[in-house]
């Protein structure tokens, strides 16, 4: 097992490092594109909302595998009509279509896990906003957004690590992650091992990751820490596991 | 060994035998794995069941063993540890032969032969399929096949891409995704010359027939436990070749005879 | 029009092995159920009121299973669970038949102890919101433990964890994708070997998304009424909020 793993090594720890990039360079993206659409989803525009609606719930519906076939096999459907708009080279790397997947689909969970956070600022915090006359803009600044990501925090965590686990599928799309090296190595060696080493290196990412964002936590709450010091940690309730499609 | 911790695991293996499904493993039926997903070889029809030359070359082997014979659909990259995990007896999806592969199961006699060979779209420049002329190129093929270990092993400079199935090659190569792939000759053939969506392609360059990635030829692959049924095997098949049954299942997929290439 | 011929029933159209792989699916989402429930509220009840090491366990195998992706859980069941048992059971007797894992069990599984991992998480937190007051008032009754989580607790986490297990339904559903790559004729599945045929990616997988979605806006839509149903003697504001 360990000769295994001295031999395929450096083409595990290949993968590792597309896995890792890849979720960072969707989850960021994600990050951008899901602000703007989950305050308009908030706001009163009923017209604006709909269409946001529809795509988070498409996205929230539909296996991640299905949306990846959809983007990778289905453009490859449609290259004369990309490539006359100049998009084709976009659309022909895997990379770039894992990456566009994971970005929609990210951002449809964030859209909500961010709704949760704006409708969860105190509404008091605003108005104490509007009284000292701060701009709409300002408002969102000062107030709106770092409570709302205060709260949305761990459940933005939970959605990275979903991610990150998810991104597992480019394997099918010829990409060469942790789990692409897995399968080549699998058909070659047939050495059943190898999926042990797989299971070590993403709970070592998760892991890792888990710490990281506790401790980001950690910071960004230290203000209501110092508040609730006297009062012992209890043990978490259930996370919310990021799910659901309504409409 | 202790005999009742081993009467102890037995039974827990049982516990869990209405879960799995125990069948029988003597008598009965032999059953036959393939892929689906080789044409003409071994593909679906519209209806939804297996068909091709393997599946045919399968059944009147069976006939001519005279034992009934049931048909399992595996995916390639599992093919291998299917047949050693016991999910089926015999593998008959056009497997070449090769050295890696002899450690792990034991083959028939080949029941046809065939190289290998690179694939490109008509309006393709690529007439030099060295490794140097094909550096930064993107090359396709299928993965855990002998094509996939060649190109990993002799064009380490190009952006060698494996996929699931050969149909997932072939679509990306129709839509330009790939510069190159490398197929097996045969369906490769039928593929540029038959199908409608194959004659965006075409052949070229020489036809790759290194024995250590081609081997001796394509085999029925078996447990290497199971002599005696490679044995029934090589009789049946010396059988259907000699009385004509090979020829005419073989005529109705291609013209070439794939037993000796030849036209 | 000739998307429709795709589409139809019969020998020349893909309609009817989509369907009959939206069955699968659905028969693989309903027999993973039952498995990763009663495990969840197992691995729960071990992590909340087992033994030392029980707990450690309990968790162990909580954190591991949701840390992992579903496929590679997935790949380690099929492919190393049936090799595993047939080894044990050749070990025992070189001359025994084999058990066969079939991809449906595998997926089963695997998607299974995923469930499990995951509604031990809200089978916890659900217990956790219990009044504890009330098994003390059990106890004072004399009623027997079991008795206690049969007639006061199980009705009450059923309704606090209603939420966070339709969640995991629709994940479970959606889950169900991944068996396609070990060669389960599942939608997914189905839906590769038309496009293998037709060379119509992109008409096939927009129909698998849209089916998916279907399935999971009417399960979400039950599971509304459910939980309106589970909560219909609550008092607004509190649990029911």
């Amino acid at each position: 097992m360990m000769e295994l793993m001295m031999r395929f090594s450096g083409q595990l720890l290949a993968g590792a490092g597309l896995t890792l990039q890849l979720t960072a360079i969707a989850a960021l993206l994600a990050c951008a594109l899901a602000l703007p659409l989950a305050i308009v989803r908030c706001s009163e525009r009923g017209l604006l909302r709909w269409p946001i609606r529809l795509f988070v719930s498409f996205f929230r519906g539909t296996p991640l595998l299905a949306q990846l076939f959809l983007v990778y096999y289905g453009s490859g459907q449609f290259r004369a009509e990309l490539s006359q708009l100049g998009l084709w080279w976009f659309f022909r790397d895997p990379y770039y279509c894992a990456l566009l997947t994971f970005v929609l689909n990210s951002a449809a969970y964030q859209i909500e896990i961010l709704r949760g956070g704006l409708r969860a600022v105190p509404y008091g915090q605003i108005e104490a906003g509007v009284a000292m006359g701060l701009s709409r803009f300002n408002q969102y600044r000062t107030i709106i957004l770092p409570n709302a990501y205060r709260i949305a925090f761990p459940a933005l965590g939970n959605e990275i690590i979903l991610l990150l686990k998810g991104s597992a599928v480019v394997s099918v799309i010829t990409l060469f992650d942790v789990m692409g090296q897995t399968r080549r190595i699998f058909s070659q060696t047939f050495d059943l091992s190898v999926y042990l080493w797989a299971a070590v290196l993403y709970l070592l990412m998760t892991s890792a990751f888990v710490w990281l964002w506790r401790r980001l936590e950690l910071c960004l709450t230290r203000h209501q820490r110092l508040r609730q010091a006297p009062t012992p940690v209890t043990a978490p309730a259930a996370k919310r596991v990021s799910a659901g499609v309504s409409l | 060994m202790n005999k009742t911790l081993r009467s102890l695991l037995l039974c827990s293996a049982f516990a869990l035998a209405p879960l799995a499904g125990v069948q029988a493993a003597e008598g009965k039926t032999l059953r036959l794995a393939t892929e689906g997903a080789y044409p003409p070889f071994n593909y679906y029809t519209a209806d939804g069941k297996l068909a091709g030359f393997d599946i045919e070359i399968g059944q009147a082997l069976c006939e001519r063993m005279q034992v009934k014979c049931s048909l399992v659909a595996q995916d390639w990259d599992g093919i291998i540890p299917a047949l050693l995990g016991r999910k089926y007896d015999v593998v008959i999806a056009s497997m070449f032969i090769t050295e890696e592969r002899r450690q792990m199961v034991s083959f028939s006699d080949p029941y046809q032969k065939s190289a290998m060979t690179f694939v490109v779209t008509k309006d393709s420049t690529l007439n030099d399929f060295s490794p140097q002329a094909l550096a930064g190129k993107t090359i396709g093929a299928q993965g855990a096949t002998t094509q996939a270990d060649y190109l990993m092993a002799m064009f380490p400079d190009s952006d060698v891409r494996l996929y699931p199935t050969q149909d997932a090659v072939n679509l990306d190569l129709a839509s330009g995704r790939l510069d190159a792939q490398v197929g097996d000759m045969i369906p490769m053939l039928d593929w540029t010359q038959k199908s409608t969506d194959g004659s965006c392609c075409r052949l070229a360059g020489e036809p790759i027939s290194d024995p250590k990635y081609v081997g001796e030829g394509v085999g029925m692959a078996v447990r290497k436990e199971d002599e005696a049924l490679r044995q029934q095997l090589n009789q049946a098949l010396a059988a259907i070749i000699a009385d004509g049954t090979y020829q005419a299942i073989n005529d109705k997929f291609f013209s070439v005879n794939l037993l000796t290439l030849e036209q | 029009m000739d998307w429709l011929t795709y589409l139809s029933f019969g020998d020349a159209g893909w309609g009817d092995e989509l369907l009959q792989g939206l069955g699968v699916t659905l028969a693989l989402a309903l027999a993973t159920l039952p498995l990763g429930l009663l495990l969840g509220l197992a691995v729960a009840a071990l992590a909340l009121f087992g033994a030392r090491p029980a707990r450690a366990l309990a968790l162990a195998f909580s954190t591991t299973l949701r840390g992992l992706p579903e496929l590679l859980t997935l790949f380690i069941i099929y492919h190393g669970v049936g090799m595993g048992l047939n080894a044990l059971l050749r070990w025992y007797n070189p001359e025994a038949g084999y058990l066969e894992l079939s991809p449906f069990i595998a997926g089963v599984l695997a998607l299974g102890l995923v469930f499990a991992a995951y509604s031990s998480e809200v089978w916890r937190g659900a217990w956790q919101a219990l009044d504890g007051g009330q098994r003390e008032a059990g106890e004072a009754m004399g009623l027997r433990r079991l008795t206690i989580f049969r007639v006061i607790e199980l009705p009450q986490l059923l309704r606090l964890a209603l939420p966070g297990l339709g969640n995991l339904w629709i994940n479970l559903l959606k889950d169900t994708a991944l068996v396609s790559v070990i060669a389960l004729s599942d939608l997914m599945r189905m839906a590769n070997i038309a496009v293998g045929a037709t060379k119509k990616p992109f008409l096939f997988f927009l129909v698998v998304c849209l089916a998916y979605w279907l399935v999971c806006l009417l399960c979400e839509y039950l599971l509304g009424r459910m939980e309106r149903r589970a909560n219909r003697g609550q008092r607004m504001g509190g649990a029911a909020a």
